[in-house]
């Protein structure tokens, strides 16, 4: 799997010894980039023509493109293995890009890593392991704002009153919520840095159709005080239905592009990927 | 009266040992702990970094001994404790720096970490004898008894006499006061919330902005802090020599591991646990039994379940129970 003889341990799977770390962060941008400033009109968070994969493997991306203005909802669709959830990790630097380039507000990115990144104003609230489960929701909620100096009590107040289960939860450890609740307590954290764009991988993952209704209401919510999220969804009707943008990916390219109306109605769509 | 003599038989011989041993255990598995839970490997140097803490401790009493000072009928020891924590905080970091910042930067797996901390405890273990030598060396002044059994005897008119050192009632306080700073520390400070924060997702800690080498840092520092007091604590109680400390390795991995390792509290639990089923395993009840039992019935033979020279077997004793039964430990670990 590796050439790496450090990161090979075969038959080394003692936990009584060590203890395993999980891995979603795929290739992170090394630390130690900076940001470019560029000229132009540019849309106020844009991947441009990204091309990419894993590692020193093959690309999954291929000139894709996403891009989502201020007060907009952007989502992503498309089939199984699509390269949705890849995209929106490039756009986040967790991918290595061979080719186009990440602009945030006028300022070329490629280069920053995810922590970079989120200092600049990315929220990002991963598919799975997105919560501190053994840390309680207030606590979870004080994590996400770590790198903020300033007084960070009115925010938490805005996430309480955007989620208020959270509210009564707030001392109860975030491992012992439900799948709906735990990601509120996901999104709540990434809201707790005031991020200028919020990502979001598959929110409604394994969560009850009624429960994903309300997180849709939610993220509508979100959305409303002004900050652009960007989507990426399994569940494509509805998730086009809120969303004023949206992209259809197949095989690492850009399908179809247009407003989530648009998609909802055009044929060939609708017959791919919405079931008729 | 008999039961009383009983009791106090308990106490002295029992109780009051197993739960300094306990709480010795108990910090010195903490260490194991935190550095499992954050950096998720189990530092086999642990023992030696004790002995190292407990080396430089006994120097800087010798010298405050010689230069006169003391603390009236508290242990010197306890005045150079702080300097022994220094020291010890800056080899760790310094270890860190020289052997595991390289592993982490490769990404090692874990189990790269743990043969590396074998080396690191060869060299420590050899830097102690170096510099300390083999030998036992005792560094304990001030008041021996808190209560001695005469005057116990005096006092209470009991047969049965019941001391309790000074060593064991400092060992008990600071080890309280100890675990009361860490868990103020990890569930109340922004950094130590910041420590169990990476302990239970490190991906999500980084993207919330928590600067991984400053965790790993202060990990070691109060690494450095908890497994000095344990190793200087138990000097005291006992005696200082380099292999026990070696040893000492075993009860300390067992406790950890029984309590659920990366489970601060855990760790408590199973550091007492391991004491007093040591000491009660391999103490002969003869005495206690022989107050308790009607005239004539006296056992004849010690009442003792195992020599002392066994008193290992039973930390593993415990350990396979709990790993069979419960494989996560009491308080269900892996995280801190």
């Amino acid at each position: 799997m590796t050439s790496n003889p450090y990161q090979d341990d075969r038959g080394n799977k003692d936990r009584s010894i060590t203890r395993p770390a999980a891995t979603h962060m795929g290739d992170p941008v090394k630390p130690g980039g900076s940001a470019v400033r560029v000229e132009g009109e540019n849309p106020f968070l844009i991947g441009h023509e990204m091309t990419g994969g894993y590692g020193t493997g093959a690309d999954i991306l291929h000139a894709c493109t996403i891009a989502v203005e201020p007060g907009e909802i952007a989502v992503i669709v498309g089939p199984n293995g699509a390269g949705k959830s890849t995209a929106m990790k490039a756009v986040f630097g967790m991918l290595n890009l061979r080719d186009g380039h990440v602009l945030l507000d006028g300022e070329d990115i490629s280069a920053l890593s995810p922590q970079a990144r989120v200092g600049k104003g990315m929220g990002f609230v991963p598919q799975t392991s997105n919560i501190f489960t053994s840390l309680t929701v207030e606590e979870n909620l004080e994590m996400g704002a770590f790198i903020r100096r300033d007084d960070i009590s009115p925010t938490m107040e805005q996430v309480y009153t955007l989620f208020p289960i959270l509210k009564d939860k707030r001392h109860q450890a975030a491992g012992e919520l439900s799948g709906g609740q735990r990601q509120q307590v996901a999104v709540g954290r990434a809201l707790m840095t005031q991020p200028k764009v919020l990502m979001l991988d598959e929110p409604t993952a394994g969560v009850s159709p009624i429960v994903m209704d309300e997180l849709f209401d939610r993220i509508i919510e979100v959305a409303r005080t002004g900050i652009p999220i960007l989507m990426v969804e399994q569940n494509a009707r509805q998730a086009l239905e809120i969303a004023d943008k949206g992209y259809v990916l197949v095989q690492g390219r850009n399908a179809y592009t247009g407003t989530g109306k648009e998609l909802l109605a055009d044929p060939d769509v609708r017959k791919s990927f919405l079931g008729g | 009266m008999d039961f009383l003599n009983a009791l106090v038989a308990l106490l002295n011989f029992v109780i009051i040992p197993a739960t300094a041993y306990g709480a010795q255990l108990a910090l010195g598995a903490l260490g194991v702990t935190l550095i499992y839970g954050i950096l998720r490997f189990s530092n086999f140097a642990h023992g030696d970094t004790m002995a190292f803490g407990a080396m430089v401790t006994i120097l800087v009493t010798w010298g405050l001994q010689a230069a006169g000072v003391s603390l009236g009928p508290l242990p010197t020891a306890l005045l150079a404790l702080p300097v022994g924590i220094l020291a010890t905080g800056l080899l760790l970091i310094g270890t860190d720096r020289v052997v595991y910042r390289f592993y982490r930067a490769q990404k090692a797996k874990p189990v790269i970490f743990v043969i590396a901390s074998l080396g690191v405890m060869f060299i420590m273990n050899g830097i102690v004898r170096f510099i300390i030598g083999v030998d036992d060396q005792r560094f304990a002044d001030g008041e021996r008894f808190i209560i001695s059994a005469r005057n116990f005897r005096e006092i209470t008119g009991l047969d049965e006499g019941l001391a309790f050192r000074t060593s064991q009632g400092i060992t008990i306080v600071v080890a309280i006061i100890a675990v009361a700073l860490l868990f103020w520390f990890l569930n109340r400070t922004r950094t130590g919330k910041s420590m169990r924060a990476f302990s239970d997702n490190e991906d999500l800690a980084l993207l919330s902005g928590i600067n991984p080498e400053r965790v790993v840092l202060y990990t070691w520092l109060i690494v450095a802090a908890l497994a000095t007091t344990a190793g200087v604590l138990y000097g005291l109680d006992k005696s200082f020599k380099p292999f026990t400390y070696f040893q000492l390795l075993l009860p300390i991995f067992a406790s950890a591991i029984v309590g659920g390792l990366g489970n601060p509290l855990g760790a408590i639990l199973g550091g007492f646990l391991i004491a007093f089923s040591e000491v009660g395993v391999t103490y002969a009840f003869r005495k206690v039994v022989s107050y308790l039992a009607p005239e004539g019935w006296e056992p004849e033979g010690l009442l003792q379940l195992l020599s002392t020279d066994y008193k290992f077997a039973v930390s593993f004793g415990i350990l396979l129970i709990v790993l069979l039964f419960r494989p996560t430990g009491i308080m269900k670990g892996k995280t801190v």
